[in-house]
């Protein structure tokens, strides 16, 4: 059991490459993107985890309590916020491509299509 | 490339990947037993160092504040880079689209989300500037903050409609706001250097752990952050509506 998160961050990614891959609609394409980026939140919040110890946040707990990493959650907050931002800029190329070819479909646009 | 073969060069990629994960995860210690000691030597010093009680937000804003000036200016840039792409073109004004939907209908607004949407505004306000304000002592911040204050115009659009949208969201000014939040960021490194210290390293006096006024300039950082954050998210928001009014009113999905 101890290797399931992994395998779930492992599954994340590669399911979502397949996604890529085989995509026919460019909005389906960046979904499948923000898979793949999700397995790396998964992948880095279960390096740092640290089993039956409390958030890195001392409101509540006094400072000393066991805690998880919180440089890997440091790091996920960066990595979604990433995400948010390379999606917006994603779906306004779709949007575009959409307005030049009438299509959506990766397979009938060609790479650098002006 | 035919899909078949398309599937099968992936299907050998995905496998060899597939290993290689596997052959570097078993290098990773098992789940549940995070071995250290980066983590927590900062969770040791960081609530005294700093006067916090969040450490993630210690080390986003302070230990690693310069990665996250990178940060925010990815974010910069990548709202510039999709205002570029959505922006009118005079060359589309009148062409008509080879593709859409002219026999689906919009549905009329409801009122249910006409009455709710006003009514969330204030308490969305409300909580994105707590969430700004409070990163460091609860989980929040700039980034997260800046989010949800960015939702506020965007339940102005749900409720009341692109005409109630568009003159409240002044995109000039919306723009400076952008400018003026990632600029203040560099400028509060800067007070480091002023101060004869480091880069934005913590200049101001660091209060009482606990309490709303501590934590030095990482307060002021997450201000910085979450104005250009809702800004940023302000503007992706009016320039994506503006190229859905466009296709509404060149017949599309009207």
């Amino acid at each position: 059991m101890s290797w399931l998160p992994y395998l779930v961050a492992a599954w994340l990614l590669l399911v979502g490459l397949y996604g890529i891959a085989t995509s026919r609609n460019m909005i389906h394409l960046v979904v499948c993107l923000s898979v793949v980026q999700s397995s790396t939140y998964v992948l880095l919040l279960c390096v740092g985890y640290r089993a039956g110890a409390g958030a890195p946040v001392f409101s509540d707990v006094p400072p000393g309590t066991p805690s998880v990493d919180p440089i890997v959650q440091a790091l996920t907050l960066t990595d979604i916020v990433v995400g948010a931002t390379v999606t917006a800029l994603l779906l306004a190329i779709a949007v575009q491509v959409h307005k030049r070819t009438g299509s959506l479909d990766p397979r009938r646009t060609r790479p650098m299509q002006g | 490339m035919n899909d078949r073969l398309r599937t099968a060069v992936f299907l050998v990629g995905a496998a060899a990947l597939g290993l290689l994960l596997a052959w570097g995860f078993s290098g990773l210690a098992p789940f549940g037993n995070y071995p250290g000691p980066y983590g927590d030597v900062l969770v040791q010093i960081a609530p005294n160092e700093r006067q916090i009680q969040n450490v993630v937000t210690a080390i986003n804003f302070d230990y690693r504040g310069f990665d996250t000036l990178g940060e925010e200016f990815i974010l910069f840039a990548s709202v510039a880079g999709a205002l570029v792409l959505l922006r009118e073109g005079i060359e589309e004004e009148d062409r008509p689209h080879t593709e859409g939907l002219p026999d689906r209908h919009l549905p009329p607004r409801s009122e249910a989300v006409r009455a709710w949407g006003l009514a969330l505004l204030v308490t969305i306000f409300v909580f994105g500037v707590y969430m700004v304000l409070h990163g460091q002592l609860s989980p929040g911040g700039g980034f997260q903050g800046g989010v949800i204050l960015a939702t506020v115009p965007l339940h102005l659009f749900l409720s009341g409609g692109y005409r109630v949208f568009r003159p409240l969201t002044p995109e000039a000014l919306i723009e400076v706001a952008e400018a003026a939040g990632a600029g203040a960021y560099v400028v509060v490194g800067l007070g480091g250097m002023l101060a004869g210290i480091a880069f934005l390293q913590n200049v101001l006096p660091l209060g009482e752990t606990g309490s709303l006024v501590s934590g030095g300039t990482i307060m002021v950082i997450n201000v910085a952050v979450g104005l250009e954050v809702s800004a940023g998210f302000v503007l992706l928001l009016s320039a994506f509506l503006r190229q859905l009014l466009r296709l509404r009113r060149s017949g599309h999905a009207a």
